[in-house]
């Protein structure tokens, strides 16, 4: 139960947040709204499984995730970019397809034993930093590291690139990004499919590095929503995402650890291993998904920044968007 | 070569009908593909959910207690989303009702001995009531703050998950089971199997009163949504919430009503189902059924009556589904439905065109 081991487990299961709220914020930044990570992530999680077991390599595994995530992504993208469709809708479709597909292609995998895992590695120099070393830098999953290269990568790309200008054009105003000839669909469908990858990317770190293994169903267990919900306490800024994947991560992990404690401030300890108050420990990270959307929600209306304009809406050359 | 789409201005009026009968016939074609591909045998797989949902009397009446809970919630979401209000809660909402009604009988909040007579329509309140309760935290959220009700509403089915798995693993645990003792009789409700003394074809039968409250539920909601002012006002926010803030309705309120109303039903569904098909409260009364009801709503394309002819079919799949091999067939066919229908509401609204020369233009 000390802080710095929690943290340090918080940020390998913060790892599958972030990449999963950076894909969705790729995909909104670009005005479509993908209610599909959970389904996406379980879709990626059970084909990098399912191919690491055949292949034996888990960096194969991690490719095959990315991909199906993509893929998948794409129903969605040609049902909203495409053919207009209501992007709520079919983002819960595809979490229903997403999960289906995983349960058919997941039968059986959960006997799957042992698989290679990606390595874990530990820095040299900077996890010997006090505090900050033995949190983050630790014998941590090789995709821990990923991350913190998304991280500042993702918000530079946003903010200070072209291609990421483009990008937030597309999703505030399309038709002016239009008539700058930047291709509207085109871009949605790449950062659609971008999101997908990254959601797959998130499967993966579940069974490939995290937490290794096939649960079924269980696997994702409602992260993807987490994520989607830390979209909007983010303001759609992969720096603000970073923050919230770790919050979420040590949630989390605190609430395995701290079923091993006996006394918490000389008082004895209600949510001790077996007992039946845990289920309101297991409550938490839900409940406090509620609390941050409802922060994020009433510091987006103080501060005037809020989702791209566009989300949510097709774009039709040539018809007064809203 | 592009593609567009032009809106329909005359659609005739029995394009819509056949478009959700089509999508139906691809989505069926597409999970049999699917299930070809994973080494499945889709012809039997399908004659199986025939014979195992319709074959006979017997399973037609389980079929139709499957339908049961599915109507209950696939009308709270046809309400909310009539309005364009994701209510996603309905699970966590049937869970929550499943709980209250429980609570009649367990807590008790009735003496032991009540006579059903009164047992039962305090089960239906206290089942209404802690699923509108429900409802109306995503609702005054929304209305007040602003805060997306999707995230809400589905964050809220973990924590209502969790809130049964608290009493049935704890206080109500019986002998340290994940289940609540069995409820007495009187707090079931009448089935058609109990008739069978007087009339012994019914014996077997297990339809209960469940099943009326549904198809009750789906008239007074058909009326209150075409024959009433609230209902046209509900109609007009979900057609154009611009135009209903210039005829003054106030929609924050409408919000509310329609979640805790939404709640409430679903809520009621997870009363019928404890007192109608378990007679006890445990974790896994749901195998998902408020998420099923999103679907059905869609089908029925927010018709009340539609939503039971669309749940008779889903009880039918949940049913038979459960010796499908493998496992997540049922909610793999449910998602490739969910999309069918969404391709079918294309064509419903767009002629879609494929120009030569506009990709130049």
């Amino acid at each position: 139960m000390d802080p710095t081991t929690i943290l340090a487990a918080g940020v390998g299961t913060g790892t599958i947040l972030l990449f999963a709220a950076i894909g969705e914020i790729f995909a909104e930044r670009s005005g479509v709204l993908n209610l599909g990570v959970e389904g996406m992530m379980l879709f990626g999680a059970v084909a990098g499984f399912s191919a690491t077991v055949t292949t034996g390599n888990p960096w194969l595994g991690v490719a095959v995730a990315m991909l199906a995530g993509g893929l998948l992504s794409m129903v969605h993208g040609v049902m909203t970019i495409h053919f207009r469709a209501d992007q709520v809708v079919s983002g819960l479709a595809l979490t229903f397809l997403g999960t289906g597909l995983a349960r058919v292609l997941g039968e059986g995998l959960s006997s799957a034993g042992e698989i290679a895992e990606l390595p874990r590695l530990t820095i040299p120099g900077l996890s010997e930093v006090p505090v900050v070393g033995p949190i983050f830098f630790h014998d941590q999953s090789v995709l821990v590291y990923v991350g913190y290269l998304l991280v500042p990568l993702a918000w530079l790309w946003i903010a200070r690139t072209r291609p990421g200008l483009h990008l937030r054009a597309v999703g505030e105003a399309p038709a002016a990004a239009d008539s700058q000839g930047i291709g509207v669909y085109r871009t949605r469908y790449g950062y659609v499919f971008v999101g997908g990858m990254l959601a797959g990317l998130a499967g993966a770190a579940i069974t490939l590095a995290i937490t290794p293994g096939w649960f079924g169903e269980l696997t994702v267990n409602g992260r993807g929503w987490i994520a989607v919900g830390l979209v909007i306490f983010a303001q759609w800024s992969p720096l603000r995402a970073a923050f919230g994947a770790l919050l979420f991560g040590a949630i989390f992990r605190l609430i395995v650890d701290i079923q091993g404690v006996d006394f918490i401030l000389g008082f004895e300890n209600p949510f001790k291993a077996g007992s039946s108050a845990l289920f309101f420990l297991a409550m938490l990270p839900y409940l406090m998904v509620i609390l941050v959307v409802v922060i994020g929600s009433r510091e987006a209306v103080r501060k005037r920044v809020g989702a791209p304009a566009a989300l949510g809406r097709p774009y039709v050359r040539g018809e007064r968007g809203a | 070569m592009n593609l567009r789409l032009e809106p329909r201005t005359d659609t005739p009026r029995w394009f819509p009908a056949t478009a959700t009968i089509g999508a139906l016939v691809v989505a069926f074609i597409l999970s049999g593909f699917i299930i070809w591909l994973v080494g499945g045998d889709p012809i039997r797989s399908f004659t199986h959910i025939m014979v195992a949902a319709f074959g006979s009397v017997g399973v037609i009446s389980d079929t139709l207690v499957k339908a049961t809970p599915l109507i209950l919630t696939g009308l709270a979401c046809s309400l909310a989303f009539r309005m364009h209000l994701w209510n996603i809660g309905a699970e966590g909402q049937f869970l929550l009702g499943a709980w209250g009604a429980s609570a009649v009988v367990l807590v008790p909040i009735l003496p032991a001995g009540t006579p059903a007579i009164v047992v039962i329509p305090v089960m239906m309140l206290a089942g209404a009531a802690a699923g509108g309760a429900w409802g109306f935290i995503p609702g005054i959220l929304r209305a007040r703050l602003g805060v997306s009700e999707i995230i809400t509403t589905l964050m809220l089915n973990y924590v209502a998950l969790f809130w049964i798995q608290y009493w049935v693993f704890g206080p109500w645990s019986e002998g340290g089971f994940q289940q609540t003792r069995p409820f007495p009789p009187e707090a079931w409700l009448p089935r058609l199997t109990d008739l069978a003394a007087a009339f012994p074809v019914l014996g077997g039968l297990t339809v209960h009163l469940g099943l009326i409250f549904g198809i009750l539920a789906a008239t007074i909601m058909w009326v209150a949504l075409e024959r009433t002012r609230w209902g046209y006002e509900i109609r007009l926010i979900g057609d154009s919430p611009s135009a209903a803030r210039y005829a003054g309705i106030d929609i924050g309120r409408k919000i509310v009503v329609v979640f805790v109303i939404s709640g409430a039903l679903a809520g009621l569904g997870g009363m019928s189902e404890v007192g109608g098909v378990v007679h006890k409260l445990q974790d896994q009364i749901s195998p998902g059924y408020g998420f099923t009801a999103i679907i059905i709503a869609y089908l029925a394309r927010f018709g009340p009556f539609r939503v039971i002819v669309a749940s008779i079919l889903f009880g039918a799949l949940i049913l038979a589904g459960r010796e499908i091999q493998p496992s997540g067939v049922p909610a793999m066919i449910q998602g490739i439905i969910l999309f069918a229908l969404i391709g079918s509401d294309v064509l419903i609204r767009y002629r879609i065109r494929f120009d030569r020369h506009l990709a130049t233009a």
